[in-house]
């Protein structure tokens, strides 16, 4: 750095005989003014930081509290009990199990109708893209309660029970949006040139697909239906309205909010934070190493 | 590239498209219709819902605008948080994260992973009477000793903030990440000093990610109704209450439509003037 000669503004620079650096006619304050300022952006971003992950540790610790009455609002003494009997309260595991049935179903689901859409708006001009592409996006623009409450309207009108069913078809229906946006971003990235030489080899474009378009595109589908998985897993309000009786995990949580939330709660919460870190940190790896 | 049958080639994208399509018009699409129609049918829950293009149903949504108000005044202060939070957070973590920009982020979108209601509930403890917030602000003449922060409007916009924060966060991260290091570098040849700098050339070309982030905070936070519930009180209750408790409390099937329906058209109105008036800008710079 010290002895640049290629100094990219040189050429345009008014003084080219100058230090083509940082001009040295700063005076004496600017570098303490300077000193102040990142050091003020530091400490904002630290403390930032330290109130998003502040109720991450609330959830976490609280996992560990052995609550003196039902709410388990205040920290009364550490015990390990809540961990070894995860499911010890009647009724969470059965509502956990259903959440990840009705995950794994909208993840797939979305996956499977989602890739072929999003190659289609990725590779092909048709007609009706730009609609298709609004009737894509517009889910994501929707507040969740119109969502649900849209679908209420229909189930209701025609008469169909909501239940389990319901809730897997509004799940699939709006982490759908999330796939497609997902797969399409990597489509678009994607060098053509790799299918054009297959093509130009003969393969005929469904080996091309099998070959070499969905080999690239495969760790964006598993990206997308990951997210779809989270996202499933994590709704309340479109599910509040699409339930039936049929209790999911975050249904569950509503319940209990109201009588008081056993720890187990936390516990169940804790475990779905650090599986989640866990597919994000390989997800964020992967991406650095392609 | 080989040239594909003509007619296949025209068929393939229809084919690709299909099954998608289908499957968002009729759950998605369908259902916004099912939802006008509903906010136009009478009757009772016990003799049932007729259409007749009952219109009176929308002359109860303005019985409603005190909640219609605060959800647009709470989602509204929790926007301008959210960016005020998550602006400087994503500047810093852009520019000076380095090699912990990959952890950085990873932090900021942990909250996310502790699932909705439970980190809503977080609050609850956070906030509550006995924690180490209220305690401290009670030895400061900011809070009286009687006062509490749980069940306040502070606390629905606090929750909402949170809960939307990785929506504005991320659109933010998007392009500031993107934005050329040689243009600031240019800019300080040039003799701009840091707030020159940033104020001509890293906020207006981070504008897109700020509208886009205000957008996402701002719709899901209007229809919100989990965090006036979990931290707000009966006063503090948002448009999203209302309908939840008539769709599924009250079973008002019609007057809920109604209300959702006057929901969406005020997002879309919101939407179109947002985008619109920042296109208008865009234009005028240019």
């Amino acid at each position: 750095m010290s002895t640049v000669t290629e100094h990219p503004s040189t050429g345009v620079h008014p003084e080219p005989s100058a230090n083509p650096q940082r001009p040295q006619r700063t005076d004496r304050v600017r570098p303490a003014v300077n000193f102040v300022r990142r050091h003020a952006l530091d400490l904002f971003g630290v403390a930032a930081i330290g109130y998003l992950l502040a109720p991450v540790f609330v959830v976490v610790a609280f996992s560990f509290n052995d609550p003196a009455g039902r709410f388990n609002f205040t920290w009364q003494k550490f015990t390990l009990d809540n961990w070894k009997h995860p499911f010890g309260v009647p009724g969470l595991a059965e509502s956990m199990v259903t959440s990840l049935e009705i995950a794994a179903i909208a993840a797939v689901a979305g996956c499977v109708i989602g890739t072929p859409l999003a190659m289609a708006l990725a590779r092909f001009r048709f007609r009706g893209r730009a609609a298709t592409d609004t009737l894509v996006l517009l889910p994501m623009a929707t507040p969740e309660v119109v969502m649900g409450a849209s679908l209420l309207a229909l189930f209701l009108n025609l008469g169909i029970p909501s239940g389990f069913g319901t809730i897997a078809v509004a799940h699939t229906m709006f982490v759908l949006s999330f796939v497609v946006v997902t797969v399409r971003a990597r489509l678009v990235n994607l060098d053509t040139h790799i299918e054009e030489a297959a093509a130009d080899l003969g393969a005929g474009p469904f080996t091309t697909f099998r070959l070499v378009t969905f080999p690239l595109i495969l760790p964006s589908i598993v990206s997308a239906a990951l997210l779809a998985f989270l996202l499933s897993i994590d709704d309340f309000v479109i599910t509040n309205f699409n339930s039936g009786t049929t209790l999911t995990f975050p249904l569950y949580v509503w319940g209990a909010a109201r009588v008081g939330v056993p720890p187990q709660v936390n516990v169940i919460g804790t475990m779905l934070l650090l599986a989640s870190l866990l597919v994000a940190a390989i997800v964020l790896t992967r991406r650095k190493s392609d | 590239m080989k040239r594909l049958n003509p007619l296949r080639q025209k068929a393939t994208p229809y084919a690709l498209a299909g099954p998608g399509v289908l499957f968002l018009f009729v759950f998605f699409a369908v259902p916004g219709l099912y939802l006008v129609q509903t906010s136009l049918q009478s009757g009772s829950y016990e003799t049932g819902y007729q259409f007749d293009w009952a219109w009176s149903n929308f002359g109860a949504v303005a019985d409603y605008a005190p909640h219609f108000l605060r959800s647009a005044l709470y989602a509204g202060a929790a926007t301008v948080l959210a960016l005020l939070i998550a602006y400087p957070l994503m500047y810093w973590i852009t520019r000076r994260g380095g090699r912990w920009k990959p952890l950085l982020m990873l932090c900021v979108v942990a909250p996310f992973f502790v699932t909705f209601l439970i980190r809503t509930l977080a609050w609850q403890t956070i906030l509550q009477d006995n924690g180490v917030i209220v305690s401290a602000l009670r030895a400061t003449p900011l809070l009286g000793d009687g006062d509490s922060l749980l069940a306040t409007p502070l606390a629905v916009i606090c929750g909402l903030t949170y809960n939307y924060i990785a929506l504005m966060a991320l659109p933010l991260y998007a392009t500031l990440d993107r934005l050329d290091g040689r243009l600031l570098e240019a800019a300080h040849d040039l003799y701009a000093k840091p707030m020159v700098a940033f104020a001509r050339v890293t906020l207006p070309l981070s504008l897109p990610g700020v509208t886009a982030g205000c957008l996402l905070t701002f719709i899901p936070a209007c229809g919100d109704y989990v965090n006036a519930a979990l931290l707000g009180n009966p006063d503090t209750s948002m448009i999203g209450n209302v309908i939840q408790s008539k769709f599924l409390v009250v079973a008002d099937y019609p007057v809920a439509a109604a209300l959702s329906s006057v929901v969406m058209a005020g997002i879309l109105v919101v939407v179109v003037v947002w985008i619109g008036g920042f296109g208008a800008r865009k234009a005028m710079s240019a």
